[in-house]
């Protein structure tokens, strides 16, 4: 194995590992600039600040409720897609995906255009209770929501297409009912993609911003999530904005090694 | 979007002769007035401008290539405290800072970056935006107390955001905001989207929007008035041209322009 590498390695040209090395120098540069300026020796103070408490509570909230969301409906959703053959099913897939390639601002017009006071949808929730998305917490949950959950969908899915379907019909031929079958052969065996998916998911929700500052709007404590908070606090408060902002990236590398054997594994 | 109705033939005359004492004044290095009529700048002017001027500014910038072959200005436009700091904290390669308020404009100057002295080349007055027709009846800075009145404002950050608050707290109004946007344009935003019941923006940005939004005048006395500064800045990759489009947006063609799009002379 290891001998193998090494012979694949030699016959690398030298431009494309000088374009490689290049590109790890890029990748890695901007975080290293990040860390080099956070006011480590600051932390504890900054850590207290009422802004960064909001916003970090705020992040917290909202991100692990787009995760149940998500959860919710796009197991469901992935499984539909997986295991159904229905007419524009491929369809159906591309527009569930949609959202990972689209401009997050753009989601938050066309949220705003859907469910917002004077949206499609919105309208008639608020003529009804007199309540609508914008500036609210819940708000930013669906704005999460909308950006986070094709990183459930898609990770889900690929797990169920993995997953060999005969030993579900076994369990069914041996008399287990469909939710049994779901509960002890299905759902374990897709357990690591489902793990995945969901931390994926929620590090999405907890760095979005486009789709959040337009739908939600920017309120400390009720619509100013951490991404929100570095943005506005760069030009006021450059110390918090870097605290944030290695909070991020911690949490980032957090959720990349705990899904290790998935991108940090060996091939 | 253009609206040259609204100009008076008199405070033309006025502003002409003000901006001629002002150029006068502040003019240190060659003849920018010439320089900006007769074409004979060239090269790419870079300006920084706070949000409420993108409408008045990119039809100044179109005539300011017209008249100077060869030039092309290209605009940044956000809350004039994020220009100030990708001027300041990011080295942004900007020729001219228009700021919408002296404190942002201290920003860079605090920094040692500017080159010619700011000068105030506008004023602009507050408005509260709102939805056309009114339906949430209001009238005044008081009015946007209310319980059930979803109010935006920029941040007070944001020089708008500051306005705002120096006029409520005078006014003694206490306002709990839904939201507070980066710039005066996202309130505008928000509010002809028909999601916040009113705003505070400038009266320029309420020519701007035309008929998406309905303005609300704010009493003279209860008024905070605007002075919109700008300079040339001392890393400016192209310092000619930049001195030429500031004389350009003090011209009187200029305030003209102004003028037109809702700003008040300096």
């Amino acid at each position: 194995m290891t001998r193998g590498q090494e012979s694949t390695a030699a016959g690398i040209p030298a431009g494309v590992r000088a374009l490689g090395v290049a590109a790890i120098v890029f990748l890695t540069l901007p975080l290293i600039g990040l860390a080099l300026r956070t006011p480590w020796d600051q932390v504890s103070t900054l850590l207290t600040e009422p802004l960064v408490l909001r916003a970090l509570r705020l992040s917290l909230v909202a991100s692990l409720a787009s995760l149940a969301l998500a959860s919710v409906l796009g197991v469901p959703l992935a499984w539909l897609l997986a295991r159904t053959d229905f007419p524009g099913r491929r369809l159906v897939r591309a527009l569930a995906v949609l959202p990972m390639v689209l401009p997050p601002v753009v989601g938050g017009v066309a949220l705003l255009l859907a469910l917002g006071r004077r949206g499609l949808f919105g309208q008639v929730l608020f003529a009804a209770t007199g309540w609508a998305l914008p500036f609210t917490t819940p708000g930013v949950i669906v704005a999460e929501t909308f950006v986070a959950m094709p990183f459930l969908v898609v990770t889900v899915e690929a797990g169920l297409r993995a997953l060999d379907p005969r030993f579900e019909e076994a369990a069914a031929t041996l008399g287990a009912s469909r939710w049994t079958v779901l509960r002890t052969v299905t759902l374990p065996l897709i357990a690591p993609s489902l793990t995945a998916g969901m931390a994926l998911c929620w590090a999405r929700a907890l760095g979005e911003f486009g789709a959040t500052i337009t739908f939600a709007g920017n309120l400390p404590g009720r619509t100013q999530t951490m991404p929100l908070a570095v943005y506005l606090e760069l030009e006021s408060n450059p110390a918090a904005a870097y605290l944030l902002s290695i909070l991020l990236l911690v949490v980032s590398i957090a959720v990349l090694v705990g899904m290790r054997d998935r991108y940090l594994g060996s091939p | 979007m253009t609206d040259v109705t609204g100009m008076r033939p008199l405070v033309l005359v006025a502003l002409v002769v003000l901006t001629a004492c002002a150029a006068g004044a502040e003019t240190t290095t060659g003849d920018p007035t010439t320089a900006a009529s007769d074409g004979a700048v060239s090269g790419d002017v870079t300006v920084f401008a706070g949000a409420s001027l993108t409408d008045a500014f990119t039809e100044l910038g179109t005539a300011f290539e017209d008249a100077n072959p060869g030039t092309t200005v290209t605009f940044n436009f956000a809350g004039s405290q994020q220009l100030a700091t990708q001027i300041t904290t990011d080295g942004a390669p900007a020729d001219v800072f228009a700021s919408a308020n002296q404190t942002q404009m201290d920003v860079v100057g605090e920094a040692a970056l500017l080159a010619g002295g700011p000068v105030v080349f506008a004023r602009n007055r507050l408005e509260i935006s709102v939805e056309p027709g009114n339906p949430a009846g209001i009238a005044t800075l008081d009015d946007l107390g209310r319980d059930g009145i979803g109010v935006v404002l920029a941040a007070d950050e944001v020089p708008a955001g500051r306005y705002a608050r120096e006029a409520l707290d005078a006014a003694g109004v206490t306002v709990r905001p839904v939201s507070l946007e980066t710039d005066v344009r996202a309130v505008l935003t928000k509010v002809s989207l028909g999601e916040a019941d009113a705003g505070i923006v400038y009266t320029s940005d309420i020519a701007a929007a035309e008929d998406t939004v309905e303005g609300v005048a704010i009493p003279d006395e209860d008024n905070v008035i605007a002075a919109y500064l700008i300079a040339t800045l001392r890393d400016a990759p192209s310092a000619e041209a930049a001195r030429a489009f500031v004389e350009t947006v003090r011209s009187e063609k200029g305030q003209e322009t102004l003028d037109a799009y809702g700003f008040d002379t300096p």
